[in-house]
């Protein structure tokens, strides 16, 4: 097994502990970290992968953030026609505002209503709408939200504060292929003439997945 | 086979060998077809350094929660939707 | 005996832990490598989760995300001989030296 050596932490302890409490903590492992570094170097040095290209990886992958993400959702709210668009295709609308998700092989907008709100997991690992809205955080990658999400979706959401009457379809969507989902959310009350940029800046990153709703709470100055 | 919106399928019971990308909690569930993606590279055979070819049929399938889960503490209306491959699929 | 990977309706009594993690620059860099890699045709993002499901339960119960990334990526490479164990591991005690 090519993971069976370089790293130290206690296998005898942990064996067979499937549900153990102590979900590692990202990015703690440095042999993880070295055997990335070595790996690296030798690709490089093999003609595999130049280090430009490595770079460019690392340099895209800092590009993506959710305000891409809150962008998409701002002109929605603001244009029908847009969000007619976004429905559509989510690439080519992003594509209008500048935004590329090439990376992706299809996006998918999923808009929530009075009477169906979405909710983003992948079960199976952690597919996520990368090229839009960035890496995903790290609490949509623990097995816990991988686990819990599709059983009691509405006992997850009320962990991040979101009560949705009975009345109101929740609909788990997961990402089991190449299909890449944002949740197009609903737009607060008590936003009535506010311009694009203030609408943006409510769209959180979590509102993308679903757990959470935009509130309006004071228009954020631009 | 092509599978139509609104038809109503049942997920194949295989066995999760190689690299499947059906969830076992879908296996053996009836559900609805939503919507068709169009054709996709085979995952079982692409991650074994193949090729994915024949691509696919892809299917957004819709499920109602208390069909999979039988202590559901949510309403019956709850529902999970997930992606599944043509050949997973049969009609219920 | 569902695969390590297949999670969903698995019992799990956790909440779910909301902590932000900014990625550390190893992890960006093990996520460009995959980049990479997929870009020049290397190796496919499904051979990559393959990998992942293929790790120990132990491992993948309490590796980090990018820690089962690295280690399916030496797998798949090993496997295709792009890489061997052995210059690999001469590497990390060279870097860890």
């Amino acid at each position: 097994m090519s993971d069976g050596h370089g790293h130290d932490h206690g296998h005898d302890h942990d064996h067979g502990h499937d549900h153990d409490h102590d979900e590692p903590v990202e990015g703690a492992l440095p042999a993880a970290a070295l055997r990335t570094r070595a790996i690296e170097s030798l690709l490089v040095e093999k003609g595999v992968l130049t280090a430009e290209a490595v770079a460019r990886g690392v340099d895209w992958l800092v590009s993506r953030t959710p305000t891409n993400g809150a962008r998409i959702v701002a002109r929605a709210w603001v244009d029908p026609a847009y969000k007619q668009r976004l429905l559509a295709d989510a690439k080519v609308a992003a594509g209008e505002l500048g935004i590329d998700a090439a990376q992706s092989v299809t996006v998918v907008a999923l808009e929530n209503t009075a009477a169906v709100h979405h909710l983003v997991v992948c079960t199976l690992c952690s597919c996520y709408p990368r090229a839009l809205l960035g890496p995903p955080p790290a609490w949509y990658k623990s097995n816990a939200y991988r686990s819990r999400a599709v059983v009691e979706p509405r006992a997850v959401m009320a962990e991040f504060g979101t009560e949705l009457p009975a009345e109101v379809e929740v609909r788990v969507v997961d990402s089991t292929a190449d299909i890449r989902y944002i949740v197009v959310p609903r737009r607060p009350a008590g936003t009535d003439g506010w311009s694009e940029e203030q609408l943006a800046a409510i769209v959180t990153r979590d509102s993308l997945v679903g757990v959470v709703q935009p509130v309006a709470g004071e228009p954020v100055a631009v | 086979m092509t599978l139509a919106t609104g038809q109503r399928v049942r997920v194949l019971e295989g066995p999760s060998v190689g690299h499947v990308r059906t969830p076992a909690y879908v296996k053996g569930k009836q559900g609805t077809i939503a919507g068709v993606w169009g054709s996709y590279g085979n995952p079982e055979t692409l991650a074994f350094g193949g090729d994915g070819q024949p691509a696919r049929p892809l299917y957004y399938v819709g499920f109602r929660q208390t069909d999979l889960w039988p202590d559901y503490a949510g309403p019956a209306t709850d529902t999970v939707y997930l992606d599944l491959y043509e050949h997973w699929l049969e009609e219920a | 005996m569902p695969l390590i990977h297949d999670r969903g309706g698995l019992p799990d009594d956790r909440p779910i832990d909301r902590a932000e993690h900014e990625l550390e620059d190893w992890e960006l860099t093990a996520d460009a490598l995959m980049q990479a890699l997929t870009g020049g045709g290397v190796m496919t993002v499904d051979e990559l989760r393959r990998g992942v499901e293929s790790m120990e339960r132990w491992r993948y119960e309490h590796a980090s995300y990018y820690d089962r990334w690295i280690t399916s990526i030496e797998k798949v490479l090993v496997e295709k001989g792009v890489l061997n164990g052995a210059e690999i591991d001469r590497r990390v005690a060279e870097l860890g030296a």
